[in-house]
């Protein structure tokens, strides 16, 4: 590797290495001064994720880095600057609440960057042993931010549950890379694509790929390896159950179009079926499991297994509009399910603490019109009714499937989200239709900013939302 | 004036309303009359903005006016405005009614005014869009955003089962506009645009029509609403309150109708006919069954529910008669219907707000201390029954005639449809306004107010007008009508050439 090769690659990976050495710089600040640090480490994190977006949006130059195991495509760009965006934004909503979860050590500033610089090597990744790497760094984060809250029984169950199911996960992940690598002798996701392509395709391949699938799919927390979430979003304390569900989706959504459209791509009739499976498993589990739930962690933990199967729709298109439907879905996705998420750390009474079952909301329109005006807009683009930016989502990435002419799982799709509607304007329902039960106490600002914006996002996306669809459009292009 | 974006400008001028309302409080003495004023003044000049659409429409052109073109969100999708012979009354009726809604809320909506108001000028916004669209997208957006607001009216405002009945009416309308989502992701896919004006000149192959009609059948059916898809229409009419009904019964269903001629007959000319058996024995099915229901009924606003149904029968066997009679007598009675249903909406709420029940028992006699009502509420009954000289009349005679011209016993049937409605809608009058006053709750009420007056009278003038008079109506119709079964038994013809040539 000559210097000029180091340092392109040096330059591709800047972001990574910003919060590679920030991180450790971060945890030095907090080791030195004991936890009276830790406003000023969360402070710092979120400037060092800052300044990664920004350089990552700013700073020209593509392509593959380190031999080609690291790959920076518009694809890779878009997805690492929406998953930073989800990262900084739970960041932010977890300042006000860190006391009262007891997050208030340094070393959660530290251990969410890190988690962060997993996806980001996740998003990047172009070989299957990078892939692995930077899913164990952003898992491990997260397994230790679930269990945070020690005093909180629930909080160290959601961890270690989190932590038993996705080291079986990791486990059969690594079986199935180790299979591919057996039949092709590649770890490069352009050259097992080379090998497929030319070559007729072992079952041994087969089984390899299902395994990476599968794995994929229980970070994306798809049917059926969707157990945890719904544990895991009760029981980790709110404001990581808010990180849990932006960026980490984001990045492993990510890497299973990655490696679909660009290792697989060969055999895509063989991942397409496991693809609609999983897709219409996810769509149907969240529609109707979510109908009974009263906690409204649980209720979004089912929600987002349903969101998983709509955005899988659009990858089990396997082309271009379908990848950038995904790409534009677990856009929308996210910023609607921080938005919820920062109503939900805004449920907290005066006396009493915070409150998660979905009926604590009943009369919100009487005591706190701005935030059951925001949460009604995100409940029906959730539901994706238009002019709402969850309809685009949808319109989207059933526009692909139609084209792709999968017509069933269009049909059993669209008819899930109307059983999934229900759900939705059951939350509607309480806000507008039922009686005040008591107030909730004053809405930090950092909330009200957050759900705020994502408002304001869902409304003005059909008048603003051009220039997204625009670059989702571009970032698909990488594959195609 | 010729580039001025008429269009644009209507749909959206509500929307001035909304921000105006947003900034007044309504606590206080003058935040009621505030908010009231400003809902008023603003459906009302939209409604004197839209009829300048009306004037400048040209009678003699077939195709699209007024049309504005923008491209939307970098995907192909466009902002398409324009209307036709076709659209353009109804976006004139939807800005005329809505003034009345205002006015009809003036004291009976206690709580919430401002939210309120500012739900039904949204619901202003997107049925003017529904109307005017000329992209498939842009018609699926502004269709399926009714949902958000009369799912709130119904249920914020509404009656005793008003979740309930909000619920039905979001989760059945929800379910036939998704198939139709689908359709018209197939029609981009096909074609390469989802421009209508391009849509309607594509011809798309015959098998691909049945599947695609069957789609818009799903959405259009459930909204207009068909027998057996009705059943939420009912629950929803008798929950609202006065002015959601008169929206529902009076827009609200016409998008189906719309919608049904705009897609179904004029995109699928071939589904339409393999399928205008099928449409007529539900048509003809939901004129009598429904009638016989409505007889039946004991709630006001259930009854006139029912007959909307009825009515509607006659507007969907009409249009896929597609031919000029039973076209235009469909589009005449979805504007009369418009009118006269919203009108006994109306004059239900007259009565529903000085004694609070909708009980067709409860009333008696009413003829005795309110002559004004009386009269009022019998020409709305005459039109409903579609009494000759009234506008109720015209469009079911050309319905029937059309459908007579296809298929004899399909108009027999129809025209049986008249009597029942005679019988529940005279029925109901007798019930409420003859017979001896005797009924204690009702000797202290009063006569029309000069708020009510100002609400009835002109729907009256307007029923007895365009009963006598419906050429302006007619006129504006003609040539989009004309054109459209000119297009569809040309298409037909097309098929039956291609058919003879292959054997």
């Amino acid at each position: 590797m000559t210097a000029e090769i180091l340092s392109l690659s040096l330059q591709l990976s800047m972001p990574e290495i910003i919060l590679a050495v920030g991180s450790l710089a971060l945890l030095m600040i907090g080791v030195f001064s004991g936890d009276k640090s830790t406003s000023t480490v969360t402070g710092l994190a979120v400037a060092l994720l800052l300044v990664a977006g920004l350089w990552l949006i700013f700073m020209p130059g593509e392509g593959e880095a380190y031999g080609g195991a690291f790959m920076l495509d518009p694809f890779a760009r878009f997805m690492k600057v929406v998953a930073l965006i989800g990262s900084i934004t739970a960041m932010v909503m977890s300042v006000g609440r860190a006391q009262s979860d007891q997050l208030d050590h340094f070393e959660f500033p530290v251990l969410l960057v890190l988690s962060t610089l997993g996806m980001m090597l996740l998003i990047s990744a172009n070989d299957l042993i990078a892939f692995y790497l930077g899913l164990e760094l952003m898992s491990l984060a997260l397994y230790v931010i679930a269990a945070f809250n020690r005093d909180s029984i629930r909080s160290t169950e959601a961890g270690l549950k989190y932590f038993v199911l996705g080291a079986l996960s990791s486990g059969m992940m690594l079986y199935g890379m180790s299979l591919v690598y057996g039949f092709t002798g590649n770890t490069g996701f352009d050259e097992i694509a080379g090998i497929l392509s030319s070559e007729p395709r072992h079952m041994g391949l087969i089984f390899g790929m299902v395994f990476i699938l599968a794995g994929a799919c229980f970070k994306i927390s798809a049917v059926p390896f969707h157990m945890w979430t719904p544990d895991v979003y009760e029981g980790a304390p709110t404001p990581v159950t808010a990180f849990f569900a932006a960026g980490p989706k984001v990045a492993a959504m990510a890497i299973l179009v990655r490696i679909v459209s660009e290792a697989f791509l060969p055999i895509l009739a063989d991942w397409r079926q496991i693809i609609v499976f999983v897709s219409i498993a996810s769509m149907l589990l969240g529609s109707f499991a979510a109908i009974g739930q009263r906690n409204i962690k649980r209720l979004m933990a089912y929600s987002s297994i349903g969101h998983m199967g709509y955005a899988l729709v659009g990858l089990a298109a396997g082309s271009e509009t379908g990848v950038s439907g995904v790409v534009l879905y677990m856009t929308i996705y996210m910023v609607m399910t921080l938005g919820t998420f920062a109503c939900i750390m805004a449920m907290r009474r005066k006396e009493g603490g915070n409150v998660e079952n979905v009926d604590d909301l009943a009369g919100l329109s009487s005591t706190k019109p701005f935030m059951a005006i925001v949460l009604t807009a995100l409940m029906f683009s959730m539901a994706g009714i238009p002019p709402l930016a969850g309809f685009f989502a949808k319109y989207f990435v059933f526009v692909a499937a139609i084209e792709a002419k999968l017509y069933a799982l269009s049909v059993i799709g669209v008819l899930s989200s109307v059983v999934g509607a229900y759900y939705y304007l059951r939350i509607v329902k309480l806000m507008w239709f039922d009686e005040a039960q008591g107030e909730f106490a004053r809405i930090s600002g950092e909330l009200r900013l957050v759900f705020g914006l994502s408002g304001l996002f869902v409304t003005a996306y059909v008048l603003f939302g051009g220039p997204i669809g625009i670059a989702a459009n571009a970032a698909a292009k990488s594959f195609f | 004036m010729t580039d001025w974006p008429i269009l644009s400008t209507v749909t959206f001028l509500p929307l001035v309303g909304v921000l105006l309302l947003l900034l007044t409080r309504e606590e206080g003495p003058y935040g009621r009359r505030n908010i009231l004023n400003v809902s008023l003044f603003t459906t009302a000049f939209t409604f004197v903005v839209s009829l300048f659409i009306w004037i400048g429409f040209d009678n003699s052109n077939p195709g699209f006016q007024m049309v504005e073109k923008h491209a939307w969100l970098g995907t192909g999708i466009s902002y398409h405005l324009g209307v036709d012979g076709i659209s353009m009354l109804f976006v004139i009726l939807t800005t005329f009614l809505m003034p009345f809604c205002v006015l009809a809320s003036w004291d009976s909506v206690g709580k919430r005014l401002k939210e309120y108001m500012i739900a039904f000028l949204l619901l202003e916004v997107v049925m003017v869009g529904v109307f005017v669209s000329l992209d498939i997208v842009l018609f699926y957006v502004f269709f399926e955003a009714t949902l958000i607001p009369m799912f709130v009216i119904i249920g914020v405002w509404g009656g005793k089962d008003r979740v309930y009945a909000s619920y039905k009416f979001f989760l059945y309308t929800l379910t036939g506009s998704v198939l139709m989502m689908l359709a018209v992701m197939a029609m981009y896919w096909q074609t390469g645009t989802t421009d209508i004006t391009v849509l309607l000149k594509y011809g798309f192959p015959a098998g691909m029509q049945t599947w695609l009609w069957l789609a818009c059948f799903a959405a259009f059916s459930v909204k207009m609403p068909m027998w057996p898809v009705h059943t939420w229409l009912p629950d929803a009419h008798v929950q609202a309150p006065t002015a959601g009904s008169v929206i529902l019964a009076g827009v609200m269903l016409k998008l189906g109708g719309y919608g049904f001629v705009r897609f179904s007959l004029a995109m699928f000319p071939l589904a339409s006919d393999y399928f205008a058996p099928f449409v007529f024995t539900l048509s003809v099915l939901a004129i009598i069954y429904t009638s016989l229901v409505a007889m039946m009924q004991d709630d006001i606003k259930k009854l006139i529910a029912y007959s909307s149904v009825a009515h509607m029968g006659y507007v969907t066997m009409g249009i896929f008669a597609a031919n000029v009679q039973g076209l235009q007598g469909a589009l005449f009675q979805m504007l009369s219907h418009g009118i006269v249903s919203g009108a006994l909406f109306l004059c239900v709420g007259v009565v529903y707000d000085r004694l609070h029940t909708r009980e067709i028992a409860a009333y008696g006699g009413l003829v005795n201390n309110m002559p004004k009502y009386a009269v009022a509420f019998m020409i709305f009954t005459m039109a409903n029954v579609g009494l000759p000289g009234t506008s109720g009349f015209v469009g079911e005679f050309l319905t029937i005639i059309g459908v007579f011209r296809v298929n004899t016993w399909v108009a027999l049937f129809a025209a049986t449809g008249v009597i029942l409605s005679a019988s529940y809608a005279l029925w109901l009058y007798r019930r409420v306004i003859f017979g001896a006053l005797e009924k204690e709750s009702l000797k202290g009420l009063l006569d029309l107010s000069a708020r009510e007056k100002l609400i009835l009278y002109p729907l009256v003038a307007l029923t007895i007008f365009y009963g006598f008079y419906p050429a302006p109506i007619f006129d504006a119709t003609a040539a989009s009508v004309d054109q459209l079964v000119n297009n569809y038994s040309a298409a037909l013809q097309a098929a039956k050439d291609l058919a003879l040539n292959v054997h």
